[in-house]
């Protein structure tokens, strides 16, 4: 029963929604987006699991005394105030919640995103190092890439611009197309694999 | 009994999202919509000739004793990976990536890969910590890796707490991943599943805190980032591969056998298409788009 309800309920409606893609019936059409409800019913259900599970969390590191155990505190400090102040004031322009929304958590969220330059470029320094042939062949791409990027490419030469432009449009998308098409059908294969209930790994059994 | 349960079930569902429907659309015109669209025909023999070369591989698999799959450095680097997790005497993180939910084919392939590792970590006594940001993934991820460590015989090794939710905010799930890969310093980081910007923060993050990284992900913009970033990147369709090549189950194999068939289709076609472009006749490109 474990094991056979989560497959079976896979396979009526892994074959249910592929089957509604081919038609524009308004049942099927008018079920499909039921189905989509119950999704969004069982999403917060499962939200409020995720939120359980921070609050479980982070009490038994404040509790033990764990490493950094301050910073719990102000997790669970930030959602208790953000969901008091939300139930409490409303969500709408110029309410508390908003405000500490866009003042604390977008800053922050900005912040997180800016550490991405810097990430770039000490990636950057350790993928392009010439260490082999194929290094080499990387190193020189990325060269003529970025220069012709930029307007100092093409100041040094108008081929610089062109050759950056034609390893875009011909190597690199080939090269993307090429992983795309392997993704689609590694897609396919898992779905048909889930549907028809041969994989059944992300369920914890034995497939 | 049970088989008369999970259909009684099954049933009940089966009639009741119709049911729920029909009473929205109650003054719709339902007479004068066909039952299949035609605009779709060519997804759907593209669909039905997926659906048969399956089983047709299945079938082949089976008829022969043995099928080979090509080696795959990242894979075959799971087993090296937990093994110095174990021997450093520090965990194994896996997280499945901010962009993708249950619902994906990704996320999925991520889970059986998962459940693989889980059983290793299991067997080796290695910590297996999993942050995600989705609540879904979570609960689905506990159930994997607590069969998981059934399956290995360990039930007492698995540690719930170490499976949680973050946050569902992109650069909030990065900040709480990059944290918890600073403070606990995992010998092994697995980036497998969907991911988007926070890629490279977290690629990098691991391998400042030394960490053997393995990834792979469906995003093609993402994968360039883990192929400068990481030690080992499962490129395209070998995300999806993982499970059949790390299980050895003859099923997954053969479904893996029939990507390259399919594959063969497209080359095929692709040929096909580029010879017909050249003398300027369009009716396939028209025809599938």
């Amino acid at each position: 029963m474990r094991t056979r309800f989560p497959i079976a309920i896979c396979f009526v409606f892994g074959i249910f929604t592929l089957l509604q893609y081919f038609s524009k019936h308004p049942t099927l059409t008018a079920m499909y987006a039921e189905i989509l409800d119950w999704m969004q019913i069982v999403f917060v259900f499962t939200l409020l699991v995720g939120v359980i599970s921070i609050f479980k969390i982070h009490s038994a590191k404040i509790s033990r005394q764990e490493r950094d155990w301050p910073y719990s505190i102000l997790t669970i400090l930030g959602i208790v105030v953000m969901a008091v102040l939300g139930f409490g004031y409303g969500t709408e322009y110029g309410s508390p919640f908003l405000w500490i929304f866009q003042n604390i958590q977008v800053p922050m969220q900005s912040t997180m995103f800016a550490l991405i330059a810097f990430f770039v470029a000490s990636a950057a320094y350790r993928g392009f190092r010439f260490r082999n042939k194929e290094a080499a062949v990387l190193l020189i791409t990325a060269i003529i890439v970025m220069l012709g990027r930029v307007p100092l490419g093409h100041q040094i030469s108008d081929l610089i611009p062109q050759t950056a432009q034609w390893i875009i449009d011909n190597p690199s998308t080939a090269a993307k197309r090429g992983i795309l098409i392997g993704i689609g059908l590694g897609s396919i294969t898992t779905a048909l694999r889930v549907i028809l209930g041969i994989e059944r790994s992300y369920l914890g059994g034995r497939s | 009994m049970k088989g008369f349960k999970v259909i009684s079930i099954l049933c009940l569902i089966v009639f009741f999202v119709p049911l729920m429907a029909y009473s929205q659309i109650e003054d719709a015109e339902l007479s004068d919509t066909p039952i299949f669209d035609i605009s779709r025909l060519p997804v759907f023999i593209a669909t039905l000739l997926a659906i048969i070369i399956f089983f047709m591989a299945t079938y082949l698999v089976k008829a022969r004793a043995e099928t080979k799959i090509r080696k795959v450095a990242g894979l075959n680097a799971v087993d090296e990976a937990i093994g110095r997790a174990t021997e450093m005497g520090r965990p194994v993180l896996f997280t499945p990536g901010w962009g993708g939910d249950i619902q994906r084919p990704t996320t999925i392939a991520a889970l059986n890969i998962l459940n693989l590792v889980a059983e290793k970590t299991a067997e080796y006594n290695c910590d297996l910590i999993f942050p995600t940001h989705d609540p879904v993934i979570m609960s689905a991820a506990e159930e994997t890796i607590q069969n998981a460590y059934i399956n290995a015989g360990h039930p007492d090794q698995f540690k719930p707490d170490n499976i949680y939710y973050t946050t569902s905010s992109q650069f909030g799930y990065a900040a709480a991943v990059d944290g918890a890969i600073t403070r606990v310093e995992p010998a092994t980081v697995m980036l497998l599943g969907t991911f988007e910007g926070e890629a490279l923060i977290l690629a990098e993050t691991a391998n400042s805190v030394g960490a053997m990284q393995i990834a792979g992900t469906d995003s093609t913009i993402q994968l360039a980032f883990f192929l400068v970033a990481c030690d080992y990147t499962l490129i395209g369709e070998e995300l999806f591969a993982a499970s059949g090549y790390l299980s050895g189950d003859e099923k997954i194999v053969s479904s893996i056998k029939a990507q390259d068939y399919m594959k063969i289709i497209i080359i095929a076609m692709l040929v096909a298409g580029g010879i017909l472009a050249t003398f300027n006749l369009d009716f396939l490109s028209e025809w599938i788009l």
